[in-house]
């Protein structure tokens, strides 16, 4: 038998050597964390093969409800032509996946798919060439399908599990090794049911929260009692009563800990702790004006196109208007939780952090452990939608586990979850269009206002209070995009101010900074059809040419049974009611889905009540890989953003936020959810994009065009609550 | 430390707990193993917690353990299992009705008490008996399916 280093391997990338140098990983994996390669080159990093014929594919990017394990597991089995039921998605580990970056921003299947789709390419070549030494027949008359390579002609074949089960490759990843031509498709692209649903529906999926260890004492943080105040005084006389309570702090953090998670939680509610007063946050009340008038970073061109103020100067019509958006939170059904075992300079957390990668790293710096003796091991949370708190829950667990030197699970209250979470930032944008003789536009100006970023981690809760130097990033994702007409406009600037401040610590929340600029634009746009006493349809697709981006507007109106004519239409009755309907388009981040979304809702003039009867997308992500579940994703995006454009606003006085549970920040609920129908373009021959949040953006702008629709009033101040309307409706009456 | 015993899934079982006004929540969840049951809220306001208390839906984060004694709790896993499903929980797993699944027992749960109350109801009751359950996901629509479904079976 030919030897070969596992170098001479690697640098080889030839498939024919590898049908020699498979060597057995029966120590393979949860052994130790030098077993298994992590490294992106090496397809063993991905994919392991098993002799039962099962195979395991590691992934940075997790799961959180969103169905990426069963995509992934479609994506890898088309390459390798074995069912996706027999492939099983690790995700999240920090000893076993390598590392593809965090889950956010669409790119679970853009990127973690893709890479794993090429790395199961490589694989398959291995396997022919493997097959073909032990079939003694050419490589290229060999197939493989349901887990076995055969001759393509017909003939016996020879099991995968038989020639590489419980054996690594050895191979670098081959960015050039053929992928499966898409006609060929016979697993990707259907609605295959995904592997976690049925544990969920019997109380036997396993989550962060189910973590226990032996030994494992459960705590509760106590936050401050604003933003910013310090600890002056413990009164641990106020929870004598109740047994086995150890109080931790460190500077001013402070956790109560206990064997008994209720004693915890009484005595986390009992306690009695005094701090200092701090009153830094700007309140919620008029935080559109704060936000105008706060103290400016830099400005910033962020799209320039021709001369938009020079043609607004020589435009026929110009219209102006402005938008806002509030604070919102990921409000997670969940409060984060988390799991750590520290023991010297390392140990093992149990996390839902949607990157885990980079929590270990930060976690590692900031409370002075070894990256490489922490392991950050992802378990399924409450849907997170972005960064919520799941990582300062992990930072509890840590600095409370390495203080106390025992194992130790947090959860956090439901106040501390709506409160403390991380937000999505308020967004303030203005307006102006420029429309010539012809109705063309030929000038538009976005102005928006927006919280400055700064590069490095995110400030975790439990470092600050306990006083360790630490990373002050402030980050929300790319917030700047789709502020921009997707339509024909010759003359377009999209300027960004900067603000030095942000009232509250910001992070990624679904669609970032796109839920609110595409509100603005295809509100506006609308603004400019009803000025042009045009159909909002027709005005759209009169200046789009992209075919793409036409179709599903043209399918979506058709679905709807969209009746071509000018919006408003005010007086349109059923029975008492206010009866409309609104549409927007958009291309997500200008490069990637084409959406278009309308619906049809019903107003009660005399209560401000918005009813959404029902609404209609379809949606462009190029090719699809499992329709049912990302049919899931898109209901989901619809409902949740009807759910944030109607309900939700985090509010806050000089000292902290005091939407803290589900009666001061409500979401949608059962009795308001309408039917929706979802009408995928499927694109085979096109890449994939990323669908866990598009659907997200043009939801509050159709809503909002469907408002106007049916009452001739325009709101442009999310949340859209009944009061809100009921204000706005004061001086109309309808006849 | 007081004995609490009562019905748990069709087994007599005794719990101790040093505080009667203790959530059966928690004892679900840290004496029994019983880790359907999620913590939402505490407060009553979410239905992540929900479970049947002598055939009636209620929230175990406001069910105090002093209460349950002598009385029959069911939980999510006593419904049924993977491989023998609830018509509920079939349901469910038919129409794809979860995404994270934190709400997904406290949903099937209240569904259960509703089809044991009334076995045919109308999508409008349907949607007000889940009134009180949250989900932010926004898989509200495969959950209504999903009981009609259940309904019908």
């Amino acid at each position: 038998m030919l030897t070969m280093t596992r170098r001479d391997l690697l640098k080889s990338g030839g498939a024919i050597v590898v049908a020699f140098a498979c060597r057995p990983i029966s120590a393979f994996g949860l052994q130790g964390q030098g077993d298994k390669p992590v490294d992106l080159s090496e397809v063993d990093s991905f994919l392991a093969f098993h002799a039962d014929g099962t195979v395991t594919v590691y992934t940075s990017k997790v799961d959180v409800g969103t169905g990426l394990r069963i995509a992934i597991a479609q994506m890898a089995g088309e390459e390798l032509g074995i069912p996706a039921q027999k492939i099983t998605v690790l995700d999240g580990d920090t000893a076993l996946c390598p590392d593809q970056g965090g889950t956010g921003g669409s790119t679970g299947l853009t990127r973690g798919g893709t890479e794993i789709r090429q790395a199961a390419a490589t694989a398959r070549q291995a396997l022919l060439s493997l097959a073909a030494n032990r079939l003694q027949r050419p490589a290229d008359g060999l197939t493989i399908a349901e887990g076995v390579v055969r001759p393509a002609a017909g003939g016996s074949g020879v099991a995968i599990a038989s020639l590489v089960g419980d054996r690594r490759l050895m191979l670098a990843t081959d960015p050039k090794a053929p992928l499966r031509p898409p006609a060929s498709y016979t697993i990707v692209g259907q609605p295959l049911p995904r592997p976690d649903v049925p544990a969920k529906c019997s109380g036997r999926h396993r989550y962060v929260h189910d973590q226990t260890l032996p030994g494992m004492l459960h705590a509760r943080v106590i936050r401050p009692a604003a933003i910013g105040s310090t600890l002056v005084s413990i009164d641990e006389s106020s929870i004598r009563a109740i047994p086995g309570i150890r109080i931790v702090r460190v500077g001013s953090f402070v956790a109560v800990v206990s064997a008994d998670e209720w004693a915890a939680i009484r005595a986390s509610r009992e306690l009695k702790v005094s701090w200092t007063e701090a009153a830094t946050l700007p309140g919620s009340d008029n935080l559109d004006r704060w936000t105008r008038a706060a103290a400016p970073e830099r400005d910033q061109a962020v799209v320039s196109r021709g001369d938009a103020a020079a043609a607004m100067n020589t435009s026929t019509t110009t219209l102006s208007a402005t938008y806002f958006w509030p604070f919102q939170s990921h409000a997670s059904l969940g409060p984060c939780c988390a799991v750590a075992d520290i023991k010297g300079d390392g140990g093992t957390v149990w996390s839902s952090s949607q990157g885990s990668h980079g929590l270990r790293n930060n976690l590692a710096k900031v409370f002075g452990l070894n990256p490489a003796k922490l392991r950050v091991v992802f378990l399924d949370g409450s849907g997170s939608y972005g960064t919520n708190g799941g990582d300062h829950a992990a930072a509890d667990a840590v600095l409370l586990s390495k203080t106390i030197g025992a194992p130790v699970r947090v959860q956090w209250s439901r106040e501390d979850e709506t409160g403390w979470d991380p937000k999505g930032p308020q967004q303030l944008i203005d307006i102006r269009g420029g429309v010539d003789g012809q109705g063309r536009i030929v000038a538009w100006d976005t102005q928006m206002w927006l919280p400055a970023q700064a590069p490095g981690a995110r400030a975790l809760l439990a470092a600050d209070a306990a006083g360790i130097a630490q990373e002050r990033g402030q980050g929300a994702g790319a917030i700047t995009q789709n502020g921009d007409p997707p339509y024909d406009a010759a003359n377009v600037r999209v300027l960004v101010h900067w603000m030095k401040d942000t009232p509250l610590q910001l992070s990624n929340l679904r669609a970032p900074g796109k839920i609110a600029n595409v509100f603005a634009v295809e509100s506006f746009t609308d603004e400019l059809a009803a000025a042009g006493r045009e159909d909002p349809v027709a005005f759209r697709l009169n200046r789009l040419s992209d075919p793409r981006a036409r179709e599903v507007i043209e399918r979506t109106a058709a679905a709807f049974g969209w009746q071509a004519r000018p919006s408003p239409n005010p007086g349109a009755r059923d029975g008492g009611l206010l009866v409309g309907r609104g549409v927007a388009y958009m291309r997500y981040k200008q490069a990637e889905n084409y959406i278009a979304i309308a619906m049809l809702v019903e107003v009660d003039p005399a209560t401000g009540r918005i009813g959404v009867r029902r609404v209609h997308c379809s949606h462009d992500c190029g090719l699809v890989v499992n329709s049912d579940s990302l049919k899931n994703q898109i209901e989901g995006c619809i409902l949740q953003t009807l759910s944030r454009a109607l309900h939700e606003e985090v509010t806050f006085d000089r000292a902290r936020v005091t939407s803290v549970d589900w009666a001061s920040y409500p979401i949608l609920r059962f009795p308001e959810a309408p039917p929706v129908e979802v009408l995928l373009v499927d694109r085979p021959d096109q890449p994939l994009m990323g669908a866990g949040e598009a659907a997200t953006a043009p939801v509050a702008a159709a809503l909002a065009n469907a408002v106007f629709d049916a009452t001739g009033v325009r709101l442009r101040t999310v949340p859209f609550t009944t009061a809100r309307l009921k204000a706005a409706l004061a001086n109309r009456s309808y006849t | 430390m007081a004995s609490y015993g009562f019905r748990l899934n069709g087994r007599g079982v005794s719990a101790d707990s040093w505080d009667p006004a203790q959530p059966l929540l928690y004892v679900l969840r840290n004496s029994f193993d019983l880790h359907g049951v999620k913590f939402g809220c505490g407060l009553g306001q979410c239905g992540a917690c929900t479970v049947m208390l002598d055939g009636r839906a209620v929230r175990a984060c406001q069910t105090r353990i002093d209460r349950v004694a002598g009385h029959t709790v069911t939980t999510i896993e006593g419904l049924g299992t993977i491989a023998a499903p609830h018509r509920l929980q079939a349901a469910f797993v038919a129409e794809q009705a979860a995404q994270c699944g934190y709400c997904t027992s406290g949903m099937i749960m209240t569904a259960a008490a509703l089809l044991a109350q009334t076995s045919k109801p109308s999508a409008d009751q349907i949607k007000q008996s889940l009134a009180g359950n949250l989900c932010r996901c926004g898989t509200h629509t495969r959950i209504l399916r999903a009981v009609v479904r259940a309904a019908r079976a």
